[in-house]
């Protein structure tokens, strides 16, 4: 069956200029990541402590948002939780209304993204400007990102240089860099200058202290939380750790994870509205905490791993999926591994199951992730819990869903089979017998490779004859 | 209805049995042995990695290295606050320099000057950060938080013996925990970028687009 993810994966792979984007963009990522870790038991010693600090925070997750909390509002933060994206949106809503306002001007935000909040709001009547250059880039032809931190990444110079110049007109084309970044600062510092309300999302939240980190590069994230005289910040309950001490070492593996910097531009740390003769800063400080599902994953002793995640976006950068069929393909916020994992986890395994088996289990993300999720197992136990008959043991969503009967009865014939020698032997011995017979038209597998060839003889025989008496 | 999100997600959170996490590698720390001036060489290479200018200065040059820079790039005027240590200098010799402005009211009532007027912002710093190439900047009621954002020009000094080799260690030498966190605090490891255009730096996207630190001996 063509199912739609396979649809847009073929249209994908069609498109060589946007394949040609993501391969430039994946290799140059990759080689950057290497030069920040010359010594690889060093970088190895820090997977391992950033590993542990993640684990520690969910190991004390109810605490620690219990003892966030009472920080965050001892500092003057205004703290939401949400059960769902809806929840979430509907909090965003009742802020933007008591000030009556008509727009919003966003920083990057995944977790916005996971909401739907822009379409929401805009249903509503409500503006949203992203202020990120790639989000606004994509903003501006109505996409979505397709990657967790570069979102324009699928589009090269030339194509931005023609959005820009069908979008605005007025101003000249032109396809360099840094005059489009110009004409972007000019565009968006007069949203800034104009709108009340700013939105952002956080990377670390630290108990100990009532903390919101922000990682960032470009200041959008520092202007958005800072220039209007709201400040709403969303995020995933996960994204807590303990102590301050816990995030200089999660920042320095994130930043060098992700983009092969030793550290960006900005990193913002948030405690607390405009004080009391302060000169600026927002009025108000709210954060929305986002369960959405997370809460579910957290029940799983082997699936929680996945809340361990900072979102560097590493195992994007190096899926050798990822790099081939693009962000778009994937049909999801969280595209690559990650998106993988975490996407049929909470839409559950019925809409995005397929994406767990969208991969050869290379290992190629577990191997760079920095805070050591095995994704690779992880994959493998979320098309087992799709397809298995008993899902009493299990609390994945749409665990069962995409077992189908043919592929049961197949396995369990082969599994019969296996188990009985005096019936596999007498198989195999025909296979090889009848193997001129084997059809050499083997579907999409034979596109571009040969059929495979059975041996001469089976394993069994060659070992027979090599006088191996025993097995 | 946050009420009730709250004691459900919290509750659900309850329910499983969590796996205990004794990981004594959480406290792990990389350890450099910099002495002074291998600090100030790491965090210059790093600055000037990242497009940054970095003038080495001492406590009788530094005045005239800022008066320099802001002749060399004809700059109209320079937000300074006239209540810090280092602001006050620059006020008392305010012929020197381009036309002074003060921060003095809320952002509100100037924030259109601010945002389109104001060519240059002159700050100090809490310290620095060898390993990064980064400045520790906490803003105050006498130097906001957007004077280091919205200006396209950041002016910084940093003196020498507040340059920490990892940020970690500025954390624990300044005592961060312990004298509670400001509304706000920075971390600022060169001008405002992005490589959101075909991986190609551009600087200057929201905020400076010149980062000066005026490293102090
Ligand atoms: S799974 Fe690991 S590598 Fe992938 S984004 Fe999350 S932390 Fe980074």
């Amino acid at each position: 069956m063509i199912t739609q993810f396979r649809q847009t994966v073929r249209a994908n792979l069609a498109k060589p200029e946007v394949r040609a984007n993501f391969y430039r963009a994946m290799d140059g990522l990759m080689t950057r990541r290497l030069d920040q870790f010359p010594d690889k038991a060093e970088l190895e010693r820090l997977r391992t402590q950033s590993m542990a600090i993640r684990a520690n925070a969910l190991s004390k997750l109810p605490e620690l948002l219990e003892t966030l909390e009472a920080n965050l509002i001892r500092n003057g933060i205004q703290v939401h939780w949400a059960e769902t994206a809806e929840q979430g949106n509907q909090i965003v809503q009742a802020i933007l209304e008591r000030h009556n306002a008509k727009s919003i001007i966003k920083g990057k935000s995944m977790v916005s993204e996971e909401m739907g909040m822009n379409h929401f709001l805009e249903t509503l009547g409500i503006e949203c400007l992203e202020s990120d250059l790639g989000e606004f880039i994509i903003q501006l032809d109505g996409e979505t990102p397709s990657h967790i931190i570069m979102p324009a990444i699928h589009k090269n110079r030339i194509q931005i240089a023609k959005l820009f110049h069908e979008k605005f007109p007025d101003i000249p084309y032109t396809e360099d860099v840094d005059e489009l970044t110009q004409m972007a600062r000019r565009i968006l510092r007069d949203k800034f200058y104009a709108t009340t309300v700013g939105l952002s999302g956080v990377n670390f939240m630290v108990a100990e202290t009532g903390t919101l980190c922000l990682v960032e590069n470009e200041g959008n994230g520092r202007m958005s939380t800072t220039a209007p005289s709201v400040h709403i910040a969303v995020t995933g309950i996960e994204k807590v750790v303990e102590s301050l001490s816990d995030v200089p070492p999660l920042l320095s593996i994130l930043t060098r994870s992700a983009t092969g910097q030793p550290i960006t531009t900005y990193f913002n740390m948030i405690s607390g509205p405009r004080k009391a003769g302060e000169k600026d800063g927002p009025e108000e400080v709210h954060l929305v905490l986002l369960d959405n599902g997370r809460s579910n994953i957290y029940s799983d002793p082997e699936l929680l791993a996945t809340l361990r995640c900072i979102r560097c976006g590493a195992c994007i950068n190096h899926c050798p999926v990822y790099v081939r069929i693009g962000g778009h393909s994937y049909g999801t916020v969280y595209p690559g591994p990650i998106g993988s994992i975490l996407e049929p986890q909470k839409a559950g395994l019925d809409v995005h199951g397929e994406l767990a088996q969208a991969s050869t289990l290379c290992g190629a993300c577990s191997e760079v992730c920095p805070v050591r999720i095995p994704i690779p197992s992880i994959l493998n136990r979320l098309r087992y819990d799709g397809v298995r008959k008993d899902t009493s043991n299990t609390h994945t969503v749409g665990s069962g869903k995409r077992r189908t009967l043919s592929e049961a009865a197949t396995w369990k014939t082969w599994a019969w089979a296996a188990t009985h020698p005096t019936i596999y032997h007498a198989g195999s011995t025909l296979a090889t017998r009848f193997k001129g017979m084997l059809p050499t038209n083997l579907g999409a597998w034979t596109t571009v490779r040969s059929a495979p060839k059975l041996a001469e003889s089976t394993l069994h025989q060659q070992v027979k004859n090599l006088g191996v008496d025993h097995e | 209805m946050s009420n009730t999100a709250r004691a459900n997600i919290l509750a659900r959170l309850r329910e499983p049995q969590r796996p205990e996490c004794g990981f004594s590698e959480r406290d792990y720390l990389s350890r450099y042995d910099w002495d002074t001036a291998e600090r100030v060489k790491r965090f210059t290479e790093r600055m000037v990695a990242v497009r940054a200018e970095v003038h080495h200065t001492t406590a009788d040059t530094w005045l005239d290295v800022v008066s320099q820079v802001c002749a060399a790039k004809g700059l109209n005027n320079l937000l300074v606050s006239p209540a810090t240590v280092l602001g006050k200098q620059i006020h008392a010799q305010a012929d020197r320099f381009p036309a002074l402005k003060t921060y003095d009211q809320p952002i509100e009532n100037w924030k259109q000057e601010l945002f389109y007027g104001v060519d240059a912002a002159f700050t100090g710093t809490t310290g620095g950060i060898a390993e990064t190439g980064t400045l520790i900047v906490m803003p105050s009621a006498d130097e906001p938080r957007l004077m280091s954002l919205v200006p396209p020009v950041h002016i910084a000094v940093l003196e020498v013996d507040k340059l920490y080799t990892t940020f970690a260690e500025a954390v624990q030498v300044q005592g961060w925990v312990q004298a509670g966190m400001p509304t706000n605090a920075l971390l600022i490891s060169g001008p405002s970028k992005s490589a959101d255009i075909e991986q190609t730096l551009a600087y200057g996207v929201h905020g400076p687009k010149e980062l000066v630190v005026v490293l102090v001996e």
